[in-house]
């Protein structure tokens, strides 16, 4: 376990990231359906993102993919053995009251890395995600941008397979927005699969490999993002990207 | 004698550390803060393990985990005697009348104010943390050890509120206690025997470090408050 960060950014080198099937997936609250049926395949490079208007199911999508959520009906599941290690920054990063190295600690203690290993891996992180002088500042009154950055951080400790983003940014001001982007394409680099929501175009624009583009709780259209950007096919589709105003 | 009178007495005897008065301190220390620091290892995870899991009764277990709050002392001290009298249950301990048994009520009494209280502040922090925990794969018994620790300085706010009760009560300590000079006098249960017998510079110099602790306790409780918001914002 000593070589837990290395071996892992090995082998998810050379292995595609794990592919993510949703089957007939449904999600219903008090007997109203707020999602599906569902079914694709995201076993393309990626980055997937996940576009939509207001209500559409975007963050139900990604809280069922995770796993946070059961589906009420069809199944989720991975390619590859078992369940890929995941982890998912949320539009809020949810910090423990604790020094920003001891959030990161924490996530390795859970998954049981030795208490050797954590503490190193913890400032290799926060040096890569620029936030080596917060090491000991208290998590909580880090500024937003921060915050999001140490998520990410605590996200990147935990060398994930698979990362889920639900709307990362939008609570952030262009410079933090600028951070977290280039954040995503690092994962992204050493193998990790991304599926992440966005309300922005633009970003979508700058980050997408494919769309996953949902409207009133079903996917309307699953495509490469060039074509979708360029050619939409559905209806619905073609109006959000015409800035209509889409139900 | 004339209360002016009594009070400089009981100044003085302050000012000289009277030995009989600072052993009847002591004991009230020693016996309140043992109380606390058990119902404590006791309290906090029982507070956490109702936040996390979800069982049949809980509900039931809320309410009187809340109700208990309010349990009159002499109540408390009634039961811890009636445990440990020589008729009752747990008799051969040979603990009642003891400084043991003391404890044993204040614990009865204190528990389950910590109980109550860390169980509310734990499931207001699960509700903000839950995700995030599942998301780390965490299962709700490691979950608790996170949660204890995140929500320190609102335990310690309770800890406080915990030993105001104890080291302030007085029926609980009387009934197991005996109020036996020497053995198990209180500053409390001392009090109410020097007025009775109308030696009041004794009694009012016990009052004056009882309200010195109740002020000390609430200053930290106070103190304990600013810290949380400038550390958490």
């Amino acid at each position: 376990m000593t070589s837990f960060n290395a071996s892992l950014q090995a082998s998810s080198a050379l292995l595609p990231p794990p592919a993510l099937c949703f089957d007939g997936v449904t999600f219903s609250h008090e007997d109203k359906q707020l999602l599906g049926p569902c079914s694709f395949n995201l076993d393309g490079t990626g980055p997937t993102l996940v576009m939509g208007p207001n209500g559409a199911g975007k963050s139900l999508l990604l809280r069922l993919a995770h796993g946070l959520l059961a589906p009420t009906q069809g199944r989720v599941a991975w390619s590859g053995e078992g369940r890929p290690r995941q982890a998912m920054v949320f539009q809020q990063p949810v910090l423990l009251r604790r020094s920003a190295v001891a959030n990161l600690t924490h996530a390795l203690a859970v998954n049981n890395v030795p208490r050797r290993t954590r503490v190193k891996l913890a400032y290799d992180a926060l040096e890569r995600f620029g936030l080596s002088a917060s090491a000991h500042t208290p998590a909580r009154v880090l500024s937003g941008g921060e915050q999001q950055r140490l998520a990410l951080a605590r996200a990147w400790v935990l060398s994930p397979q698979v990362l889920f983003l639900d709307e990362p940014t939008s609570a952030l001001d262009p410079a933090a927005i600028k951070a977290v982007e280039a954040a995503v394409r690092e994962f992204h680099q050493r193998g990790t699969r991304i599926v992440m929501t966005t309300h922005d175009l633009h970003q979508a624009r700058r980050l997408a490999g494919d769309v996953l583009f949902l409207s009133g709780g079903k996917v309307r259209e699953h495509t490469a993002a060039e074509a979708f950007f360029d050619r939409p096919v559905s209806r619905e589709a073609q109006a959000y990207i015409a800035g209509e105003l889409v139900e | 004698m004339e209360n002016n009178n009594a009070f400089e007495v009981a100044l003085s005897l302050l000012l000289n550390l009277d030995a009989s008065l600072f052993q009847i301190v002591a004991l009230s220390l020693q016996v309140s803060i043992l109380a606390v620091l058990i119902a404590a290892v006791l309290g906090f995870p029982l507070g956490a393990a109702v936040a996390l899991w979800r069982f049949p009764g809980r509900g039931g277990l809320i309410v009187v985990l809340n109700a208990l709050m309010g349990l009159p002392p002499v109540v408390a001290g009634l039961m811890v005697y009636l445990l440990l009298s020589r008729a009752g249950p747990l008799g051969d301990w040979g603990l009642l009348f003891t400084p043991s048994a003391m404890i044993v009520a204040q614990v009865v009494l204190v528990l389950p104010i910590l109980a109550a209280l860390s169980r509310q502040k734990v499931e207001e922090l699960l509700g903000e943390y839950r995700e995030q925990f599942v998301s780390l794969g965490m299962s709700r018994l490691r979950m608790m050890p996170t949660l204890l620790w995140d929500a320190r300085f609102a335990l310690l706010t309770i800890l406080l509120a915990g030993f105001g009760r104890a080291s302030a009560e007085v029926g609980a300590v009387m009934m197991v206690g005996g109020n036996i000079e020497g053995v198990t006098r209180v500053m409390t249960t001392s009090i109410v025997l020097e007025t009775g017998k109308g030696n009041l510079p004794l009694a009012l110099g016990l009052g004056i470090v009882l309200l010195t602790l109740v002020m000390l306790v609430n200053a930290g409780v106070y103190w304990v408050g600013e810290l949380t918001r400038r550390r958490t914002g």
